[in-house]
């Protein structure tokens, strides 16, 4: 089923300096699960190739159900030296559940 | 059953509600009230007021604060934990005490001192060889000496204990670490040590949920809609028991939401490696704990591992980094963008044409793709949108002038563009934040409570 990462996750982003996180957080134990597999860096950082012009690095948080990326040089420079509208990158995780996905079938009903 | 201590964080960041603490006090059912007035670059923005005026460099807004909830806070014993002394914790202790004598009460105040380097960075470098490179670019130090305004350490949060343990109803601390407000008083109350690292870790990661106020309740938290009464938000409040074991709640007749994704989501804010949460107290992995949501708007958390600190405290430096402008203007009507890019192009052309070449530039489109880049496709049909313009340099009179390039283009442009109101853009200074570290040997933190 193609949806938004926003169906399956809630996030909250800020800054780290020259770049933000953005921490992602999974509905269900088996969604998270799924997402280990497919929220790869790789597929976070072509999501964001506007706008993140560093490293992105995951970590996980099983406990939680939550993964954290850091989305390298995303901001314009970083603090009070960035020219940007965002500066802080308080919207990069808004941006990150605009995400397309094809959720597997079997995981359908684990959506509230 | 074990003793229960109740600590509330009434206000997030400098700017943040007003009331907020007030009804803490009034309804909480609080035994302490946190207070963060400081932001990265609060700091030398004080500096700078006290280079002016001896008296000034302290959270202002706080000794309001205090004017309204004093009797109240003394009535009911509620012990305020806040970072307001700034750069000038004597200045606001002085004020803080004038507004009790005037209201009639004898008021112990403590003070922490130590965090403030400023005067002493040349001693450092010299005399211990600290070299205060930039922690996250490597860079030296020898590009900002000259260009400094204020210089802090984020101390540990034992100087805190002491106060409280010194008889202070209010502690005023510098440059805590914003967590450290939280966790000072459940130091005091348990008598936690320094080698109790499961402990300290919990204190710590309580801090860290309750340090932005309503980020915790409700307030930025992705299902929104979810949310009741958003307007009359509670601030959290902690329950910490004796063995780490607490609870993140709100008190009655409050809006707001408490479950396990909203704190979840706070626990994530500004998040690096989640296994090394590095603060001046103890290191807390982030994935050891565990977080139960009971009805009721109550989340309670078990299992924080913590492990030994490093033997560096962070400082922050803020230093003088050129001079920025912003400027805005609403474009509208048919093929709005297309309008917006050329009359972007318009005004960098002219400022080109008369010589002014900037160091960094930035042109958005507010509306369209400021926020999220390329990543939302364009709306079919955009019949407004706001052009944001900015520029940085060093030479204040280039920057002065990018911001008389924006009213002319209403009338030399393309049609249909307004918004320019409060007039021409002015250079503002940049204050710019270097993290960097110094040995915890070198500093000494000084408790008085008078």
């Amino acid at each position: 089923m193609k949806i938004k990462l926003s169906e399956i996750a809630y996030a909250r982003s800020g800054d780290k300096g020259a770049s933000s996180n953005a921490g992602i957080i999974f509905t269900s134990e088996k969604i998270y699960q799924w997402a280990l597999e497919n929220l790869t860096v790789n597929v976070v950082k072509k999501h964001f190739k506007s706008i993140v012009h560093g490293e992105v690095i995951r970590y996980e948080l099983p406990n939680l159900l939550a993964l954290n990326f850091i989305l390298g040089d995303s901001l314009g420079g970083g603090g009070s030296e960035s020219l940007i509208n965002d500066a802080q990158g308080k919207t990069h995780g808004q941006a990150l559940l605009l995400l397309d996905i094809d959720l597997p079938k079997h995981l359908e009903n684990e959506i509230n | 059953m074990s003793k229960i201590i109740k600590i509330a964080n009434g206000q997030g960041f400098w700017g943040d509600s007003i009331d907020a603490p007030v009804n803490l006090v009034k309804e909480g059912g609080i035994d302490y009230l946190t207070l963060d007035y400081l932001a990265e670059v609060t700091l030398s923005i004080m500096q700078r007021q006290k280079l002016k005026r001896p008296d000034a460099g302290y959270a202002r807004d706080f000794v309001d604060l205090v004017r309204r909830i004093l009797s109240e806070i003394i009535e009911k014993d509620i012990k305020i934990i806040t970072n307001a002394g700034g750069v000038n914790p004597q200045a606001c202790q002085k004020a803080i005490n004038e507004v009790a004598c005037e209201l009639g009460y004898d008021l112990k105040i403590g003070i922490i001192e130590g965090d403030n380097i400023f005067n002493e960075m040349d001693t450092f470098r010299n005399n211990h060889n600290v070299d205060f490179k930039n922690m996250d670019t490597g860079a030296s130090f020898d590009e900002i000496k000259d260009k400094m305004y204020s210089s802090n350490v984020y101390i540990d949060s034992f100087s805190i204990a002491e106060a409280l343990n010194k008889g202070a109803q209010i502690v005023l601390a510098g440059r805590v670490s914003d967590p450290g407000l939280a966790l000072g008083p459940a130091i005091y109350e348990f008598n936690w040590k320094k080698d109790d690292f499961n402990l300290i870790a919990s204190g710590t990661l309580a801090g860290h949920i309750t340090e932005c106020g309503a980020q915790c309740t409700g307030g930025n938290y992705t299902k929104w809609k979810d949310v009741p009464d958003l307007y009359n938000v509670g601030y959290p409040i902690i329950e910490m028991h004796e063995n780490g074991f607490f609870a993140i709640t709100k008190h009655k007749n409050t809006g707001g939401l408490i479950n396990r994704e909203t704190v979840a989501e706070q626990i994530l804010y500004e998040m690096g490696n989640p296994k090394q949460y590095i603060s001046p107290d103890v290191c807390v992995d982030f994935t050891s704990f565990t977080l139960n949501e009971r009805n009721n708007n109550r989340v309670e958390i078990t299992d924080v591992f913590g492990f030994e600190a490093t033997d560096t405290y962070k400082v922050s430096i803020s230093y003088f980094a050129g001079y920025k402008a912003t400027g805005q203007l609403t474009i509208s009507g048919p093929d709005a963008y297309e309008k917006a890019k050329l009359t972007a192009d318009i005004i960098w052309k002219r400022l080109e044409k008369a010589g002014f070449i900037y160091q960094k530039t930035s042109t958005e489109f507010l509306g369209i793709s400021s926020c999220h880049g390329e990543i939302s496709p364009l709306p079919k049909q955009i019949n407004e949108v706001v052009l944001r313009l900015s520029v940085k340099d060093d030479d204040k009179g280039k920057v002065d002038r990018f911001g008389k390039e924006i009213a002319p283009v209403i009338t030399s442009g393309p049609p249909g563009i307004t918004g320019f109101a409060g007039g021409r853009p002015k250079a503002q200074e940049i204050i710019a934040y270097w993290p960097t570290l110094i040995p915890k040997s070198l500093i000494k933190t000084k408790v008085s409570v008078s």
